[in-house]
């Protein structure tokens, strides 16, 4: 209980340590543009981890159902799942809160044995990781769904059903009319 | 037993990047994140140069033995040409107020998709070689050798690149990426370095008029096909003509909207209003497009293409040439058709039949955007429209990047969306009009292998459609751009959002009343109009 009301006090901090470590994993120009830009539209990478992590704080301390938390989490790991990380590098985020919420509460763990409440909010953390292996997946199969019925959409179905496609798949090779 | 990592050490991994500086950097090319090498096939076809297989992956390119001396001859030509170059080269002192404006970098986080940054990789290698500090002072001065690793960084950052001229709006100088990323493929071109999916439409484009390489009968049949389409659904059937010579109108379409949905309703769309005016119009079984993609590596190459189009109108013997809705099309035509194949004395200033509105603004092009036209048909009261036939529909729009930023066309589609459909809500301001977000795969990118950077490219335009769609319901996207029609629901589907795109001119025959019609029921689609009860489906079934 006692580490509940400490998250909840110093939620704010934890976010914002969170938030910034995050945001480590970018080139030094691209944090100072994910810090500075405030506007949702023109900042949407930071604006949905802002969301994201604050969801996934609430779920921690308060719990939530698995869809829920699972939404949160996706705002954070849809887009890493499309940048330059490896599948380790796009879900370390959520590693990084353990680092966090140890390097905030340290005094406080040590003085007002809160140790045990703190292994076990770990193990939600963990929990929590497992997720993330899912949803990264989960975004990273819709990928490749999408590029396969891209190259099947590529022509229309209506056409495609009229049979007056055929024709056009086979293109003839420039080659043989060289002029 | 071998180590392991453990939790808390996989905890304390650094994913901080290396701080390199960007001259330093090389990059990777990894699956999803670039376009295949182009085949020699459509190289031979088009006479281009250096025509054999490669492979990106390849450590080895199989560049030809004197490569660099190419390249560096292909820039010394560029920049006695084009006086823009040298200036663009020149005047940017990095200011940065274009640098956060790219959709790759704000979706990437990638230093090198800011567009001042982007630009920077053709600009170190010119001081290098053309200025007296770069000669001297190499990279004290920003200047840096042409290696290979630098041509291949071009090729990563050229083709991440839409030529949307979003971040040229923001540069105080007005310095035009799109100019400078379609001379740095020019480069690249000139050492064989060109992708297949921008090769095989400009190799079809070149033979047959059109990317997807369809000949003037299976042209002629798509169209024949919608005509029965549009029957089946509305009780109406077009009568369009083909080659006809003598009509007052020649009619170019780019091909997108005959050949992949949702372009397809678009086209029905047409078809189906000049039915209802009984245009004096044709369509060219050759000039079957609009769009092209040669514009997208080459200012040679787009002329090229280009040609077919008022020699087409010539031949024909027609008055004024009307063309669909396409993106990139526009900025061709609006900007480069008249100085590479005009002038178009043969033709007439454009004036609409059905209202005797004269287009001045196309006076020297003698082409007009049909939204302009169905607009001004509006205007003046002309056409018979039921908004409520499109309350299915609640409707955003996405301002597509050449329309917009390079023919300032704004208020006409808006004025015929909010008189076709009842619901219509706009995107927040700095994410439309001439701040609109790309969709991330415009200039040839959107190659199905590419994906990845797509995805991060189209983000920030996502982004901006999930704020509509959640606040207002919005359910459908509309756009004026044969690329959007077809690369729009990809993205959406990406990002989680239930919307479906939308051509403007279908909205406008869903909502058009003919004389004498039958009963409506469903829209082009084949989708069940509000307030229809099913029982009127199966009575008219
Ligand atoms: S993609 Fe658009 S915003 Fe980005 S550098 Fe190219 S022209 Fe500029
Ligand atoms: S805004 Fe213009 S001048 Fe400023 S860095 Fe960008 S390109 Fe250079």
């Amino acid at each position: 209980m006692k580490l509940d009301s400490l998250l909840s006090e110093k939620k704010f901090s934890i976010l914002e340590r969170w938030f910034n470590l995050i945001l480590e994993s970018y080139s030094a120009d691209t944090q100072s543009f994910l810090k500075r830009e405030k506007d949702r539209f023109d900042n949407p990478v930071a604006y949905e981890f802002g969301q994201g992590i604050e969801g996934i704080y609430e779920a921690l301390l308060h719990g939530m159902d698995r869809d829920r938390v699972s939404s949160f989490l996706d705002r954070i790991i849809s887009i890493r799942a499309i940048q330059d990380f490896s599948p380790s590098g796009a879900i370390a985020f959520i590693f990084l809160l353990k680092k966090v919420i140890r390097e905030e509460l340290e005094r406080e763990a040590r003085e007002n044995g809160i140790s045990e409440e703190l292994i076990e909010l770990e193990s939600r953390i963990d929990g929590l990781a497992l997720l993330s292996f899912d949803i990264y997946m989960k975004r990273r199969e819709k990928l490749y769904e999408i590029r396969v019925n891209e190259v099947k959409n590529r022509v229309s179905g209506l056409l495609r059903r009229a049979g007056l496609i055929s024709e056009l798949e086979e293109k003839p090779d420039p080659k043989k009319r060289k002029h | 037993m071998p180590e392991v990592p453990k939790p808390e050490e996989l905890m304390k991994i650094d994913y901080r990047p290396p701080e390199r500086p960007w001259m330093e950097t090389k990059p990777e090319f990894r699956g999803g994140r670039f376009c295949n090498a182009a085949s020699p096939k459509w190289l031979e076809a088009l006479d281009y140069p250096y025509a054999r297989t490669w492979s990106v992956t390849d450590e080895d390119w199989n560049l030809p033995e004197n490569w660099k001396d190419i390249v560096l001859e292909s820039m010394h030509d560029r920049l006695n040409r084009f006086r823009s170059l040298r200036l663009f080269f020149d005047i940017c002192v990095r200011c940065g107020a274009c640098a956060d404006k790219c959709h790759y970098f704000i979706g990437s986080g990638d230093p090198k998709n800011m567009p001042v940054l982007r630009a920077e990789l053709l600009r170190s290698v010119y001081r290098r070689y053309y200025t007296v500090a770069g000669k001297l002072l190499g990279k004290l001065a920003g200047a840096r050798e042409l290696t290979e690793d630098v041509l291949k960084e071009w090729f990563y950052y050229l083709y991440q690149c839409t030529e949307c001229r979003r971040c040229s709006v923001f540069c105080p100088y007005g310095i035009d990426m799109a100019e400078l990323t379609i001379l740095g493929r020019e480069l690249l071109s000139s050492v064989g370095i060109n992708t297949e999916w921008v090769m095989a439409s400009v190799g079809s484009c070149y033979r047959t008029g059109n990317h997807i390489g369809a000949p003037p009968h299976a042209y002629k049949d798509m169209i024949d096909f919608f005509c029965d389409e549009c029957e089946e659904v509305t009780g109406i059937r077009p009568r369009p003509s083909f080659n006809r010579k003598g009509a007052e109108i020649l009619f170019v379409a780019p091909s997108g909207d005959y050949f992949a949905d949702p372009g397809t309703y678009t086209f029905m769309g047409y078809l189906l209003l000049f039915e209802y005016l009984d245009l004096d119009y044709t369509i060219s079984g050759y000039a079957s497009e609009g769009g092209n993609f040669g514009y997208f590596i080459s200012h040679e190459m787009g002329k090229r293409l280009n040609y077919k189009i008022y020699s087409e109108a010539k031949r024909l013997g027609v008055k004024w040439i009307l063309g669909g809705e396409c993106g990139h099309m526009w900025r061709v035509l609006n900007q480069y058709m008249d100085t590479w194949n005009g002038p178009a004395d043969f033709l007439e200033e454009p004036v609409s039949p059905i209202t005797d509105t004269r287009f001045e603004n196309a006076k020297s092009t003698k082409m007009v955007h049909v939204t302009e036209f169905t607009a001004d048909l509006i205007k003046h009261g002309k056409l018979k429209l039921d908004k409520s036939r499109n309350d299915h529909i609640v409707l955003t729009y996405h301002d597509s990047c050449n329309p917009a930023r390079a023919m300032g066309l704004f208020e006409e589609p808006r004025y015929i969306m909010r008189n076709v459909c009842n619901n219509f809500y706009e995107m927040p301001q700095n994410t439309i009009r001439e701040s609109t977000f790309c969709c991330g795969s415009g200039s040839g990118l959107n190659a199905d292998e590419l994906l990845e950077v797509r995805m991060r490219g189209g983000l920030p335009r996502a982004n901006a459609v999930r704020y509509v769609h959640e606040k207002h319901g919005v359910n459908h996207l509309g756009c004026i751009c044969a690329i959007d029609r077809a690369v729009l629901p990809p993205l959406l589907e990406y990002w989680g959002l239930d919307v479906e795109i939308t051509g403007i001119h279908e909205m406008v025959a869903n909502a058009l009343v003919f004389p004498g019609e039958k009963k409506k029921t469903v829209d082009l689609r084949d989708r069940t109009l509000k307030g229809v009860e099913p029982e009127e489906i199966e009575e008219e079934e």
